[in-house]
């Protein structure tokens, strides 16, 4: 844990933009990846000799391979429209928050290495050489970006700040300034399968021990089969639901819908990880390497149907890239999605009559649903527009009784990130994440008290994990987070398909 | 054939291909440049179709804008209509016979002067008065302001203050685009409004005027959503 002190923001009334605090969160960093951990990723160790050109030779290798990237640079005209977008600025006030400030730590070095006005006139067109304190800002300032791409929404343009805040860390791992937290995860991905480092045997015992306990809770044998060939379906999940709470929860709510619909599933040893940091440090190879492990297990495992777990990123990269990374996916049914949302499946069964609830268990909860960013903003649901927010609230209605939206600038694609995504949940950045998550809290705190909400679903790995770390922070209990599954396993009827 | 008109003409052929050649060039590499991942930003249309309909309200209507930020909305769709109008409004100089259409325009693109001053005010005022907006600016972003002004308010002292030879002026233009130079009057307004004019022409490919070609490239708008049905591939 660093030394910063960790601070909420008191939670207003209604929200306000806060005024400029420059430098506010300069002491803000997380750890450097070690030698071992960025060279693992194929990454030089520590900082290279001559890195100044090094950077400058990869941004325009960056450049030349993604026409997004080109188009954001040039286009921002500082009209302000992202300006008041950011969950981190919102809960701050550093105005290097901004989203356009933010792409300007990087913009101001394109502009001085690549465009004619930077070389010929760099004050007056803000381009900057690349020195040792902008790449200090760098490790900074992109490293309290979360990638929700918030403010790409509001951009007339559709500046992107999560790619460039991307092509920031690309940019520092090529010249060995990487960071501990996303680095090692992904090492331990391509070392062991998943994030956690969870080895083949221990998920095992794991699973085992959960169809104990589902047997001990409901007198039935609700399966949590692992490496099972021929089975129909092939569910990938962040790691974290094998583990941790209440994740966990949700891993029970996939086996009961399974076990109500008598589908054949199975997880996997070698892909037991839907998560893929690759995406947060814009590594596009990474990406590639840690999602091929899901298509080796499909092809290995002979499935029909591969099915992804409650993970935000994870949906994105799965839904969005997957078919470019790893595709073609000609070996699977092609009567369902590839891949396919575990929402759109229970949704699906739902809709056909197949699964059914008791919604009174869930009666001592009042839910309200959290849109996680990149399912929000990055990907699909159910092939209909707005699938994405529909369904997984379809879901809900269905197992609960009590549900109220919160409020609908801070729901669906104006969703704030809970703070700690984009490869930024960890201990040293703790209060960073703490006031990320304000606007966020703000908007709880009002169907809290309007609504008496004590129960905030949602379907993605971090914003579980975050919230159970900063809802005491807000004096919410932390065991007011959840998963959407969870609900759905706290109502769905079992036993014999009648 | 005077010093002036020489230096004029010659200005013009330069800034004109400044613009030209340097939009091409851009406009190429945007072109060629590979997008290699699918990243539409929600809401985005499953079809080409719904994306053609997306591009269209967002450069006609600045759709994004508008559920940004009502005030920047308002100062640059006004700024945006204003400069389209005065711009089909001083299509009159450069074609023979004038086109009905231009015609039409004639009155409103005499309002639309004043409202794109209008529109610049209000967006150079926030760069004051907005703290957030101050701190992200540029010398450059009060100087494109400026120059907008300047013209705007050059062409509106030609209207109102100090007339020039409208007729001289669009004979100097015709024969421009057909290399028959003609002479220009020498009325220093109208020399330092087509002196600006060829600065924002020849400083077009290499400012933020290039969100304008921009904004057709920009993924998150322009492409579909439909990355499960359809493999996206880049060479």
């Amino acid at each position: 844990m660093a030394t910063s002190t960790v601070q909420a923001p008191p939670l207003k009334e209604y929200p306000v933009i806060p005024i400029l605090a420059p430098g506010s969160m300069a002491a803000s960093k997380p750890y450097a990846a070690s030698e071992k951990m960025n060279e693992a990723l194929g990454f030089p160790g520590k900082l290279v000799d001559q890195w100044r050109e090094k950077a400058i030779g990869k941004m325009g290798e960056l450049l030349r391979g993604n026409r997004g990237l080109r188009v954001f640079l040039d286009a921002c005209v500082h009209c302000g429209a992202c300006t008041d977008k950011c969950h981190y600025f919102l809960g701050t006030g550093d105005p290097k928050n901004m989203p356009v400030a933010r792409q300007d730590l990087f913009r101001k070095v394109y502009r001085r290495y690549f465009t004619l006005g930077g070389k010929l006139f760099p004050k007056l067109v803000g381009a900057e050489d690349l020195t040792e304190s902008v790449l200090e800002d760098w490790t900074k300032y992109f490293n309290q970006c979360s990638e929700c791409r918030r403010c790409s929404v509001y951009c007339p343009y559709g500046i992107d700040t999560a790619e460039i805040t991307m092509a920031a860390k690309e940019v520092m791992d090529s010249i060995g300034v990487g960071q501990k937290y996303t680095n090692e995860i992904i090492g331990k991905v391509h070392r062991i399968g998943n994030n956690l480092g969870l080895p083949g045997p221990a998920l095992k015992n794991t699973l085992e021990t959960m169809e104990e306990d589902v047997k001990e809770e409901s007198g039935l044998d609700v399966r949590f089969p692992l490496d099972e060939k021929g089975a129909e379906v092939l569910v990938v999940t962040p790691s974290a639901d094998f583990f941790a709470e209440p994740h966990v929860f949700s891993l029970i709510g996939y086996a009961k819908v399974f076990h109500a619909a008598g589908i054949r599933w199975t997880l996997s040893s070698y892909a037991s990880e839907a998560a893929n940091f690759g995406v947060f440090i814009g590594n596009q190879e990474q990406m590639r390497l840690i999602a091929a492990r899901v298509r080796e297990a499909a092809l290995d495992l002979g499935v029909k149907r591969i099915v992804v777990g409650e993970c935000g990123h994870a949906w994105r990269v799965a839904y969005s890239f997957w078919n470019t990374l790893i595709g073609p996916f000609d070996f699977l049914d092609s009567r369902y999605p590839v891949p396919q949302h575990i929402c759109e499946l229970t949704y699906d069964l739902i809709q056909r009559g197949a699964v059914s609830f008791d919604r009174e268990k869930n009666d001592a909860h009042v839910v309200t649903f959290h849109d996680s960013c990149n399912v929000a903003r990055g990907s699909g649901m159910g092939g209909i527009p707005r699938g994405q927010f529909i369904i997984p609230r379809a879901v809900v209605r269905a197992a609960c009784n009590h549900f109220h939206d919160m409020a609908p600038e801070t729901i669906h694609e104006h969703t704030f990130c809970c703070g700690g995504g984009g490869g930024l949940l960890t201990d040293e950045l703790l209060d960073l994440r703490v006031k990320g998550a304000l606007p966020r809290m703000e908007a709880l705190k009002r169907v809290v008290d309007e609504h008496g909400v004590n129960f905030m679903a949602t379907i993605c790995a971090i914003c579980k994990a975050q919230f159970a770390k900063v809802l005491p922070y807000y004096n919410f209990d932390m065991g007011m987070i959840g998963g959407v599954h969870q609900l759905v396993g706290n109502a769905i009827r079992l036993g014999r398909n009648d | 054939m005077s010093f002036l008109t020489i230096f004029y003409a010659c200005l013009f052929y330069a800034a004109a291909a400044v613009m030209a050649v340097g939009l091409a060039l851009k406009i190429a590499e945007y072109a060629r440049t590979p997008a290699p991942l699918k990243i539409p930003t929600t809401p985005a249309p499953a079809t080409r179709a719904g994306v053609v309909g997306r591009m269209a309200r967002e450069v006609v209507l600045f759709e994004s804008l508008f559920r940004a930020n009502k005030w920047i909305w308002l100062f640059g769709w006004i700024l945006h209509v204003a400069l389209a109008l005065v711009l089909v409004r001083h299509l009159r100089y450069f074609v023979e016979p004038v086109w009905a259409v231009v015609e039409i325009a004639q009155p409103f693109g005499v309002y639309a002067g004043f409202a794109m001053l209008a529109g610049l005010a209000g967006l150079w005022a926030r760069r004051f008065l907005v703290e957030r907006v101050r701190y992200i600016s540029t010398i450059s972003d009060h100087l494109m302001l400026a120059l907008l002004a300047a013209i705007a308010a050059s062409g509106l002292a030609m209207k109102y203050v100090a007339h020039t030879d409208i007729v001289a002026v669009k004979a100097f233009m015709l024969g421009l685009m057909v290399l028959d130079w003609q002479p220009l009057p020498a009325d220093p307004v109208l020399l330092v409004h087509l002196a600006l004019v060829s600065l924002l022409m020849a400083v077009f490919p290499v400012s933020k005027l290039l969100h304008a070609p921009g904004v057709f490239f920009s993924p998150t708008r322009n492409q579909a959503d439909d990355s499960r049905e359809r493999r996206h591939v880049t060479a």
